[in-house]
C-alpha cells in the first residue's frame, strides 16, 4: 500500500533523510523509533507534503505517486497526519474545522457532502472513542487546549477523516499515563483491515498499548534496523547508541565511535 | 514569519470583483468649487433659504481649514478645483414600483448581488439604493409608513419634512467639526434619512447600498438617523464602487441621535475600489461618523472595511446621558497598497456610561493598518467603563499594523481596560488545515475569518455572511 524506496530529504543545505525504505500492506502497523534528530518527523512532514522541503526518491500510495501531489491532494488520498505540536487556530471553532476538513477530502474525491446533521453522529462516534467531552466540538481549534487534549483532538481528527494511512508523529509526547492510555485506546480502535498506521515515537511506552506489527530503527536519515515488536524492548533496555555507532554516512561519529 | 510562500502572494492577488461601469447617461457639472457651484447644488435639489445658507456658512468654515495630516497615511495631494460636485442620473418620473427602474440600474445592483426584487432574498429589508447623487428607489415605503418610520432620500427629507432636518442637521457633526465634514457640508448632494417615533421598535432592518458611478464626481453623502425615545432601529450600509484609474474622493457625514431608552445600531461593509498591485487608482474615504447617546440610550457601530485606497475613519459615540452604552466592532482589510487610519471615540460625559471597543485590522501585500482610538471621560463622568481590544493580524512580511490609543480621563472613578495582541497567519496554520483536505484559499479564508469572529457576530445575519464572502474574495484569487 504505502512503497517509500530510496528516499532523501534535505531541507536547505541539510540532510536529513538519506535513503530511507519502507512498506507498509494494508492493515498493518509499523512503529519508527529513533533518538532526537534522527529524522523521524522529516519523514512524516514528507508524506504529508510540507512545503521547503527537497525531497529525492519514491513515496506511493497504493500506486499513486505521493511526492507530485500537493498537501491536500494527498490528505484527498487517504494520507492523514497526527502533528506532534496540533496548530491553534482561534476563532474557528472545531466541529466546523472538523466538517469543512471532511468535506474537502469528499469533494476531492467526488463524494456527496455530508449535512450538518450526519456529521454531529459521525463526530458523536468518534468523541466517544477518545473520550472527550462534546463541548470540545464549540471551542477554537487547538486555542487554549492542554497537550493532552490536543494530542486527543488529533485522534478525534483521524477518526472523522477514516484515512487509508495515518502518520502519527510522536503523538505520545507530552502525555500523562492517562491520556495516554485514551489515545492508545483511539489508535487500537481505528486500526483495520483497509488501514495502515505508521506510529512515529520516541519512547517505547506507547507501543505497551499500541503492538506494532513491525518496529524500525531510524538513525541519521536512515533504517538501521528492522524487527518485530520485540525490537522495541530491546530499545528501551539497550537504548540507541549501538546504532549511532554503526550508523553510515557520518563517518566522523562512527569513527569516533569505533575509537572509543 | 519569515518568508511568505509565492502561493500565499498569489493569494492576496484577488483582482476586484466588482470593477465595472455602467453607462447612465449623467447630468454632471463642470469640475471645480466656489460659492456658486454650492448654489448650484442647492438650487439643483430646489432646496430651501436655510440650508442654502448652513452650505455657504460651511463651504465659508472649509475655506479656512487646513487638512488633516496627523493620520499615518500616504495621500496624494487632493486638487479639490478638479472634482465635479454634482451628477445625477437624468431626471426620471416618480417611480410607482420596481418595474419601473432604469433596467442598467438593476442590471448593475445584480452584478453586485444586490437583490432589489421586494419578495426576493431581502424580503425583510428596505433599500434605499443610492446611484451617485440622486436615490432613485425607495422600497417598503408602505410598511414603514404604517409604523410611523420615516425612511427616504436626504432631498425627499429636506422638502418633506423640514423642521426634522433643521432640528437635527449638524447637531452631532458640526460643519466645523473637521476639513472633510465641512466640505461635506458644503457640497453634500444627497444621502439618507430616518426618523424612528417614540417608542417604536423599527419593523424591518433599513439598507443603503450607495455607489459610486460616474468617473470624477466625488460623492458627498450625508445620512440622519433619529430614533426618538424608546425606539430602535437596525441601520445597514453597504458599498461597492466599479474599477476607476482616477482616485475619487468620498467624504461623508453619518450622524445619529439616539434620544432616552433608544437603540441604533449602524453596520456598515465597505467594498470600494482599492486600487491596483501599485496603489493606483482607488477610492479615497474620508468619513465622519458620529452619534449622540442621550440617558440610557445604545448606539452600536459594526464596520467590515475591506476597500477603499485610503480609509480615514472613527465612528463615534458621545455617550452623553447617564448609563448610556457606546459600541464599536471593526474589521479593517489592507491588501496591496491599501492604507487604513481607522478607529473610533468613545466620549463619556454622563455618570455610569459604558463603551466597548472591539478592533480587528489585518494587514496583508503592503497593506497599512492603523487603530487610532480615543477613549476620553470627563469630569462629569462618574463611574465610566471602557473595554478595548485591538488585535492585528499580519499576512506577509510587507505590511504593518499600527495601534495608536489615546486614553484621558478626568474622573478618578473611571476604568478603562485596554488589550492589544498581534499574530500573523503562520505558514503552518495554512499546512495543518491542507493535511485535513483544504486548498490553500479555503485555509486561509477560514483563519481570518476566525480572527474577526467577534465582530462578525454582531452583524446581522445576511449581513454576516456577505462580509465573511467579501473578506474571502478581498484576500483570495477566488475570482468569479
Amino acid at each position: 500500500m504505502l512503497h517509500v524506496e530510496n528516499l532523501t530529504v534535505s531541507i536547505g543545505d541539510k540532510r536529513i533523510l538519506r535513503g530511507l525504505d519502507l512498506d507498509v500492506r494494508p492493515g498493518e502497523v509499523h512503529a519508527i523509533m529513533g533518538p532526537n534528530g534522527s529524522g523521524k518527523s522529516t519523514f512524516a512532514h514528507a508524506l504529508a507534503g510540507r512545503e521547503g522541503y527537497d525531497v529525492g526518491g519514491t513515496a506511493t500510495l497504493d500506486g499513486a505517486d505521493l511526492l507530485e501531489m500537493e498537501p491536500e491532494e494527498r490528505a484527498a488520498a487517504g494520507v492523514f497526519m497526527g502533528f506532534q505540536y496540533p496548530v491553534e487556530i482561534p476563532g474557528v471553532n472545531n466541529m466546523y474545522f472538523l466538517r469543512t476538513a471532511l468535506n474537502s477530502v469528499r469533494q476531492a474525491r467526488g463524494e456527496d457532502e455530508v449535512s450538518a446533521r450526519e456529521f454531529l453522529e459521525v463526530a458523536k462516534r468518534a468523541m466517544q472513542l477518545v473520550d472527550m467531552n462534546p463541548d470540545f466540538l464549540q471551542r477554537s481549534v487547538n486555542a487554549g487546549f492542554s497537550g493532552g487534549e490536543k494530542k486527543r483532538n488529533e485522534i478525534l481528527q483521524m477518526a472523522v477523516m477514516e484515512p487509508r494511512l495515518a502518520v502519527l508523529d510522536e503523538t505520545d509526547s507530552g502525555l500523562d499515563i492517562d491520556a495516554l492510555k485514551v489515545v492508545a485506546s483511539g489508535v487500537h480502535a481505528l486500526r483495520g483491515p483497509e488501514r495502515s498506521m505508521v506510529v512515529i515515537t520516541h519512547y517505547q511506552r506507547l507501543l505497551e498499548y499500541i503492538t506494532p506489527d513491525f518496529v524500525h530503527v531510524l538513525v541519521d536519515g536512515r533504517i538501521v534496523e528492522s524487527g518485530d515488536s520485540s525490537l522495541a524492548l530491546h530499545l528501551d533496555d539497550h537504548g540507541y547508541a549501538q546504532f549511532l555507532a554503526v550508523a553510515p554516512g557520518d563517518e566522523q561519529r562512527s569513527l569516533a565511535a569505533t575509537r572509543s | 514569519m519569515t518568508s511568505q510562500s509565492p502561493v500565499i502572494e498569489e493569494l492576496l492577488d484577488g483582482s476586484y470583483e466588482y470593477g465595472f461601469s455602467t453607462d447612465l447617461d449623467t447630468d454632471i457639472a463642470p469640475p471645480g468649487l466656489n460659492e456658486d457651484v454650492v448654489r448650484l447644488i442647492s438650487a439643483k435639489k430646489g432646496e430651501p433659504e436655510w440650508l442654502l445658507e448652513w452650505r455657504l456658512k460651511a463651504f465659508a468654515a472649509w475655506q479656512a481649514m487646513d487638512e488633516p495630516d496627523w493620520a499615518k497615511l500616504d495621500i496624494e495631494p487632493i486638487d479639490y478645483q478638479s472634482i465635479s460636485y454634482w451628477a445625477a442620473p437624468k431626471p426620471k418620473p416618480t417611480l410607482d414600483s420596481m418595474d419601473d427602474v432604469d433596467p442598467e440600474i438593476r442590471e448593475m445592483f445584480d452584478k453586485l448581488g444586490i437583490p432589489l426584487h421586494e419578495q426576493k432574498m431581502l424580503s425583510n429589508v428596505a433599500i434605499d439604493a443610492v446611484v451617485d447623487s440622486v436615490s432613485v428607489t425607495t422600497t417598503f415605503k408602505a410598511t414603514l409608513a404604517e409604523a410611523g418610520v420615516i425612511f427616504c432620500s436626504f432631498s425627499e427629507a429636506v422638502r418633506e419634512h423640514p423642521d426634522l432636518v433643521r432640528e437635527h442637521l449638524g447637531s452631532v457633526v458640526p460643519f466645523r467639526d473637521n476639513y472633510f465634514a465641512a466640505l461635506n457640508s458644503a457640497v453634500f448632494s444627497d444621502g439618507s434619512f430616518c426618523y424612528i417615533p417614540t417608542g417604536v421598535r423599527c419593523p424591518m432592518e433599513l439598507s443603503t447600498y450607495f455607489r459610486i458611478n460616474s468617473q470624477n464626481t466625488g460623492q458627498f453623502e450625508r445620512t440622519l438617523i433619529v430614533a426618538e425615545d424608546d425606539s430602535y432601529v437596525s441601520y445597514l450600509e453597504g458599498c461597492t464602487a466599479p474599477m476607476r484609474d482616477e482616485n475619487q474622493l468620498h467624504a461623508a457625514v453619518v450622524e445619529l441621535v439616539a434620544k432616552d431608552r433608544a437603540t441604533i445600531k449602524y453596520s456598515t461593509v465597505q467594498n470600494w475600489y482599492p486600487g491596483d498591485d501599485n496603489g493606483v487608482g482607488g477610492i479615497y474615504n474620508f468619513v465622519t461618523k458620529r452619534g449622540r447617546a442621550h440617558t440610557d440610550a445604545k448606539i452600536s457601530w459594526t464596520q467590515v472595511e475591506t476597500g477603499s485606497a485610503i480609509t480615514w475613519k472613527y465612528p463615534s459615540v458621545i455617550l452623553q446621558g447617564d448609563r448610556s452604552v457606546g459600541e464599536f466592532y471593526s474589521v479593517a482589510l489592507s491588501n496591496k497598497r491599501q492604507q487604513a487610519d481607522t478607529g473610533t471615540k468613545m466620549v463619556h460625559i454622563g455618570a455610569d456610561t459604558s463603551s466597548t471597543v472591539i478592533s480587528k485590522g489585518i494587514s496583508a501585500g503592503h497593506g497599512r493598518n492603523t487603530y487610532r482610538g480615543l477613549v476620553k471621560m470627563l469630569r462629569s463622568a462618574d463611574n465610566a467603563r471602557n473595554y478595548t481590544q485591538c488585535d492585528s493580524l499580519l499576512i506577509g512580511k510587507e505590511c504593518a499594523a499600527n495601534t495608536i490609543p489615546y486614553i484621558e480621563v478626568k474622573n478618578p472613578t473611571g476604568q478603562v481596560e485596554h488589550e492589544a495582541s498581534t499574530s500573523t497567519v503562520g505558514e503552518d496554520q495554512l499546512y495543518y488545515c491542507r493535511q485535513r483536505g483544504m486548498t490553500e484559499e479555503d485555509a486561509m479564508a477560514m483563519i481570518v475569518n476566525g480572527f474577526c469572529r467577534e465582530v462578525f457576530g454582531e452583524l446581522p445575519m445576511e449581513f454576516a455572511v456577505e462580509a465573511q464572502r467579501l473578506l474571502s474574495v478581498s484576500l483570495e484569487g477566488s475570482v468569479g
